[in-house]
């Protein structure tokens, strides 16, 4: 009877601390067990060579930093990295597309609601599917692109099939979707656009693209944060196009590291896991820059509050 | 407003942007368009090399029928159904609690565990690949819907408790206090105070993690291998090795399985747009 009573008390008196831990339990638990731990294991997992299968014969063997050296000399992985730089920089294309949708978007005519959530649409849908579609659009036989070049006396090319062309194709496919997300937050981000600036720049005299730089952009700049760290991750996280639509080739010249390491560690090409897990490990270390420059940002936000 | 209301200026710009707006958006889903037509066209015309001219005659519920009685894909979607339902109600039951912990109290390291759930979810999935994997085998969870379903709550509660905790930031603090002072309990604060306050953004929250869970092809060809338990995302790829010169077929397979999260955007646009700008535009 005492004891229950002491209990109780020790609890309500330190309720407000206790809670917060108490609900965070379930959720830090399972993240930890899942995200967190992984990554730990993953950079320790490079260190070895190891087939991924159990039994004695198969055991890890420890090399040292021997798989970074192999990356070194490693052309498909140069190859790789070099493909990542391409859709980091060509997929923020889809921040100023984004934006322009939007501006011809933001109207009130009739009907403009629905003209919104259509022009959405491909990113709803599964890469997967835009993936199938793009391979189609660019067939060489019967693709529509070799259509309309026709008509205009150009082609045929064979967007997949071109090792120099590649990973442009699939760059171009991912814009589609990812375009429409951009679109998206920055329909929103003008929804809220202080109507009385506006006003004001317009007695300033400010029109057209003046106003749209010192005025508008300013003011989307939340939505243009938004929009660069999830096209960043999109970009540096592309698979399922380039599984789908080539499969790392001609030649593997559509790869990208997230696809290679794949490769590498799960594929017919080998259970490499250590040699995996060291490209996994540079990638991580490319993300890791922009992770810390969006936690920067957000840290600084809290700290304005 | 800005740009300027089409109703204010010239009534040349006005018939303009009224056809160009179509146009636009035809040239837009073009891609789509082109495949919605391919699904209702017989295989003649492929085989014919009518590949973009009008359907030979209209076929589209031959097709249709035939991608559920003549193939698995009934059971793709019946896995995407039982993977992507169980993950949405984990992701909003862990990411209810944890936002709450972290919206509501002030304690040291608070700001640090949120943090740690934000970086995790912007790590690249490969990093986590060769130990989740191992993990999900040892559980004897390889190949099962199960091992799936535990990997994306986890990985969601990352992105849902960044979202949940912003949204519990801008709730008014005052009702917390007040019911503190008349002596509320801190879990009953919870569950009739801020879990009824928290109901758009969980609803957000929900149709957002659908649609990710539902077009999820990475994990799923990690941690799955037959159609016993891969989603219909996976179930395409398997389709398209079936079917791969059979367009008009694989046309409507993708419709089909791209259909689910379109209705959710439909049907709870005002959420799923509130979700996708991460609460921070509003």
């Amino acid at each position: 009877m005492d004891r229950t009573i002491a209990r109780k008390s020790w609890y309500r008196r330190n309720e407000i601390a206790v809670t917060p831990w108490l609900f965070l339990a379930p959720g830090v638990l399972f993240f930890l067990v899942y995200v967190i731990s992984p990554i730990f294991q993953s950079f320790h997992l490079s260190l070895f060579e190891w087939n991924g299968l159990g039994g004695e014969n198969n055991a890890a063997k420890f090399v040292g930093l021997r798989n970074y050296e192999e990356l070194m000399t490693d052309s498909a992985f140069e190859v790789s990295l070099i493909n990542n730089v391409k859709w980091l920089v060509l997929y923020l294309l889809a921040i100023p597309a984004g934006l322009f949708i939007a501006l011809f978007l933001n109207q009130t005519v009739t009907g403009i609601r629905l003209y919104k959530s259509l022009f959405f649409f491909p990113f709803v849908i599964s890469q997967i599917v835009v993936g199938l579609v793009f391979t189609w659009f660019y067939d060489p036989r019967f693709g529509l692109l070799n259509e309309i070049l026709g008509w205009v006396g150009l082609g045929p090319v064979n967007m997949l099939g071109d090792p120099d062309l590649v990973t442009y194709g699939i760059i171009f496919a991912g814009l589609w979707p990812q375009t429409a997300y951009c679109m998206i937050l920055y329909l929103t981000g003008l929804n809220a656009v202080d109507p009385e600036q506006i006003e004001a720049g317009r007695l300033d005299g400010a029109k057209g693209w003046r106003m749209l730089w010192h005025v508008i952009l300013p003011q989307l700049k939340p939505a243009t944060f938004i929009a660069f760290v999830v096209t960043i991750i999109g970009a540096l996280r592309s698979f399922d196009l380039i599984s789908i639509m080539t499969n790392g080739g001609p030649f593997g010249q559509s790869r990208v590291l997230s696809f290679y390491m794949f490769e590498k560690a799960l594929s017919e090409y080998g259970f490499r896991m250590g040699y995996g897990a060291a490209i996994a490990v540079v990638l991580f270390l490319i993300m890791l820059i922009f992770i810390s420059y969006f936690l920067w940002s957000m840290y600084r936000e809290e700290r304005g509050h | 407003m800005f740009p300027t209301p089409i109703e204010k200026t010239s009534r040349s710009w006005q018939l303009t942007y009224q056809g160009l707006l179509p146009l636009a958006l035809i040239t837009w889903l073009l891609p789509l368009i082109a495949v919605a037509i391919f699904s209702v066209k017989p295989s003649g015309d492929f085989t014919m090399g009518n590949y973009w001219g009008a359907p030979s005659s209209f076929e589209g519920i031959v097709n249709y029928t035939r991608v559920f009685t003549d193939s698995d894909m009934p059971r793709y979607l019946f896995n995407s159904v039982f993977i992507t339902v169980p993950t949405v109600l984990g992701c909003v039951a862990l990411s209810a609690m944890t936002g709450f912990a972290l919206g509501i109290y002030r304690f040291r390291s608070n700001l640090f565990v949120f943090f740690l759930f934000v970086a995790g979810n912007f790590v690249p999935f490969q990093i986590l690949m060769i130990p989740v994997r191992d993990l999900t085998l040892d559980l004897g969870l390889y190949d099962t819907k199960t091992g799936l379903v535990l990997f994306h709550i986890a990985f969601q509660t990352g992105f849902c408790t960044l979202f949940m905790r912003n949204f519990i930031r801008a709730l008014p603090m005052e009702l917390i206090e007040a019911a503190r002072v008349e002596g509320v309990r801190e879990w009953r604060i919870f569950w009739f105070v801020v879990l009824p306050l928290m109901k758009p953004a969980l609803a957000a929250m929900a149709v957002l993690v659908f649609t990710f869970i539902w077009n999820d092809y990475f994990w799923a060809v990690v941690l799955t291998q037959g159609p016993e338990s891969q989603p219909v995302t996976a179930g395409i790829t398997s389709f398209n090795a079936q079917y791969g010169v059979a367009y008009n077929m694989l046309s409507a397979g993708s419709i089909i399985a791209a259909l689910p999260p379109v209705m959710m955007f439909f049907l709870m646009q005002k959420h799923f747009i509130a979700g996708l700008t991460l609460g921070a535009v509003k």
